[in-house]
């Protein structure tokens, strides 16, 4: 390969767009929330200004987020992000393996039934699931036929972690069908030929080289969890704000873009020890690379 | 820093200057400045909150196109136009948001010498709190809040908050919006309190009282209320009269009261955004809308109360007489407009929403 040394223009005519689109549309507003986060809005005349700041007044907004209705919104959604993530993993995982498995002219169709829901929008997604959870909805329907329900479903914790199953769980089945495709299917036969149990050939030795799917799939499912608002709003009920309500919340009515400003970088420092944690546990795994 | 904050006071400024000399022209040479604008006109609005065909009527009566653009509510609205007019002529802003953006020079003073049909508004509109002489705003259409309900599911009249906010009676068959100033000044109207209180006491006891009726209700409804109470889905909700009405005409079984603590009253107004590229044009369609038949159009489509006194005279009786659309004068009287409490009550209103959200 050339040296970029050796080359420069040609290095830099190929890096200007990408840089200049990453500057302009990333990091430059990210500065701006950045510096919003440290300010407070201006008091002109004694009165509260809507429109105008005063930059780098401290961490009061900082200190703001420590109150206890945002530390537990906070945790509600860290919890319910968890639970969904391990249900995405739980289903995915038999997916993944079942696509692996199958017969080789099946498989493109498979995946394509998997990532088929992308091609709708995510609103008209939850809307649609509005329309099978609610109480005289799809599913409310068919349990009555069984003598059973109605069942409140709709607007409860449970509805809204199955909206986020739901939504990402192609994330999860993804990097899984990529490491179990390009696992060396003769290990799972010799462990089984030398004697070793079905339970123990899984544990022993599909578990560990799978493990960095498992690491990718549980990433890409648990920070998007983080950040949701929309599934939450439409399928929760009276106590569904998860962090990305409060932050979406600031920016609108609220009118405190400061605070929300606080609230977006707390999420997105989360998020970065999320993906600490991944190359902590990729490093020390000893499976197949995803 | 101080960079930060030059550009956008500097800009407003020579914005406001623009628009200046744009006026001073107007009054040297009418004819002049008009032939400058393009035949055009850009509306910002809620969705179906114009008549059918008052746009396409008023490309014929003036050759001026309208190019209409929707927004789901004021806080939306204000957001868009917060960082600078993005090109609006018009916008249709409910009273308090129209306070608020009157007090950050978002809207332009309006020249009333160019509005003669301003005559057929019924003169109890012309001088509201928020807008005292009218200055900036023109009413656009006007209603309340108050609790729509399934006849048939419910005791009586449930013409008090208490069946949303405090007794158990009626547990998981209600909807509130989900709107904060709604919400929490429903909870202080119950309270006893103003619908508008900055008082921390008061705020605190409405908090507890939303925290402490969250059992009774089945979702803060994102002024979606109409809809769940057609589908079955509650059998009480918090909602506007107008969108009420609109189920009502579909299904028998639906009636609007006003609770008997009182509510809010609000308005729609019509203004001009700072910066509004077609501010002659801008000034032409509001006085379109406030011609007689214009209005009345408008009214046919919408079902919502009119401030237009020509165009109420020119609708049916069932029209006049739905006290869904137009409340008993003594229901009217304990109800109170959203006034605009500045950013400090602002901030106090959402802690205890987050509160309320949490809890």
């Amino acid at each position: 390969m050339e040296d970029w040394k050796t080359n420069r223009s040609v290095f830099w005519t190929l890096a200007t767009p990408g840089t200049f689109w990453l500057v302009l549309f990333f990091l430059v507003p990210l500065a701006f929330l950045f510096v919003l986060s440290f300010s407070d809005k201006a008091i002109i005349d004694g009165q509260m200004s809507i429109n105008d700041y005063d930059y780098f007044t401290g961490i009061s907004n900082y200190l703001r987020s420590l109150n206890s209705d945002i530390i537990s919104i906070f945790m509600r959604t860290i919890w319910w992000s968890f639970l969904a993530t391990l249900a995405c993993l739980l289903i995915a995982y038999p997916i993944a393996f079942g696509i692996c498995f199958a017969p080789e002219k099946w498989r493109p169709l498979l995946l394509m039934l998997i990532v088929l829901p992308f091609w709708i929008n995510l609103l008209i997604r939850t809307y649609a699931l509005i329309a099978v959870l609610r109480t005289q909805g799809v599913i409310n329907s068919a349990l009555g036929f069984a003598g059973l329900g109605p069942f409140e479903i709709l607007g409860t914790s449970f509805a809204v972690i199955f909206g986020l199953v739901y939504v990402y769980m192609p994330f999860m089945v993804l990097p899984l069908y990529a490491t179990i495709e390009r696992l060396d299917k003769s290990f799972l036969e010799a462990s089984l030929d030398l004697g070793g149990t079905q339970f123990q050939t899984f544990r022993n030795i599909t578990l560990p080289l799978t493990m960095p799917g498992i690491v990718t799939g549980v990433v890409l499912v648990f920070i998007p969890c983080l950040g949701t608002f929309l599934t939450s709003e439409l399928l929760g009920g009276t106590s569904s704000w998860m962090i990305g309500n409060v932050i979406q919340n600031q920016f609108g009515p609220a009118n405190d873009w400061p605070f929300g400003s606080a609230l977006s970088l707390l999420l997105m420092y989360a998020t970065f020890g999320v993906l600490a944690l991944r190359s902590l546990l990729q490093r020390n795994s000893k499976g197949v690379d995803v | 820093m101080s960079a930060f904050r030059q550009f956008p006071r500097h800009s407003r400024r020579s914005f406001l200057k623009g628009t200046g000399a744009a006026f001073a022209g107007l009054v040297l040479s009418p004819r002049f400045a008009l032939a400058e604008e393009d035949k055009k006109l850009s509306f910002y609005n809620y969705d179906t909150y114009i008549g059918e065909t008052t746009l396409d009527d008023f490309k014929k009566a003036t050759g001026i196109e309208v190019k209409l653009d929707l927004f789901a509510d004021g806080d939306e609205l204000f957001t868009k136009l917060k960082a600078g007019n993005p090109g609006y002529d018009v916008i249709v802003p409910t009273s308090n948001v129209v306070e608020r953006m009157v007090k950050a020079n978002m809207i332009m003073a309006l020249d009333h010498a160019k509005i003669p049909n301003m005559k057929n508004i019924d003169p109890a509109f012309l001088n509201p709190s928020f807008d005292p002489g009218r200055k900036y705003s023109l009413p656009y259409q006007w209603g309340t809040v108050g609790i729509g309900y399934r006849k048939s599911k419910v005791e009586g009249v449930p013409d008090s908050w208490k069946f949303l906010l405090d007794d158990e009676k009626y547990a998981g068959r209600v909807a509130l919006l989900g709107d904060q100033e709604h919400t929490i000044g429903a909870a202080l109207k119950y309270l006893g309190f103003s619908y508008n209180s900055t008082n921390i006491d008061e705020l605190n006891k409405a908090r507890d009282l939303l925290i402490k009726g969250k059992k009774i209700v089945k979702k803060y409804a994102d002024d979606n209320g109409q809809d769940l109470l057609a589908q079955g889905e509650v059998d009480l909700t918090m909602e506007y009269n107008g969108d009420i009405a609109q189920v009502m005409a579909e299904d028998d079984d639906l009636a609007y009261v006003i609770p008997k603590e009182g509510s809010n009253v609000w308005e729609d107004t019509i203004a001009i955004p700072t910066g509004a590229p077609h501010p002659e044009n801008a000034h032409a369609f509001i006085n379109f809308i406030f011609d007689g038949e214009v209005g009345k159009g408008i009214t046919e489509t919408i079902h919502y109360a009119t401030p237009n006194a020509a165009a109420k005279a020119l609708m049916d009786e069932a029209y006049r007489n739905n006290a869904a659309i137009f409340p008993p004068a003594d229901a009217l009287a304990k109800c109170e407009y959203s006034a605009y409490l500045g950013e400090e009550a602002v901030k106090v209103r959402d802690g205890i929403w987050t509160a309320v959200q949490a809890a």
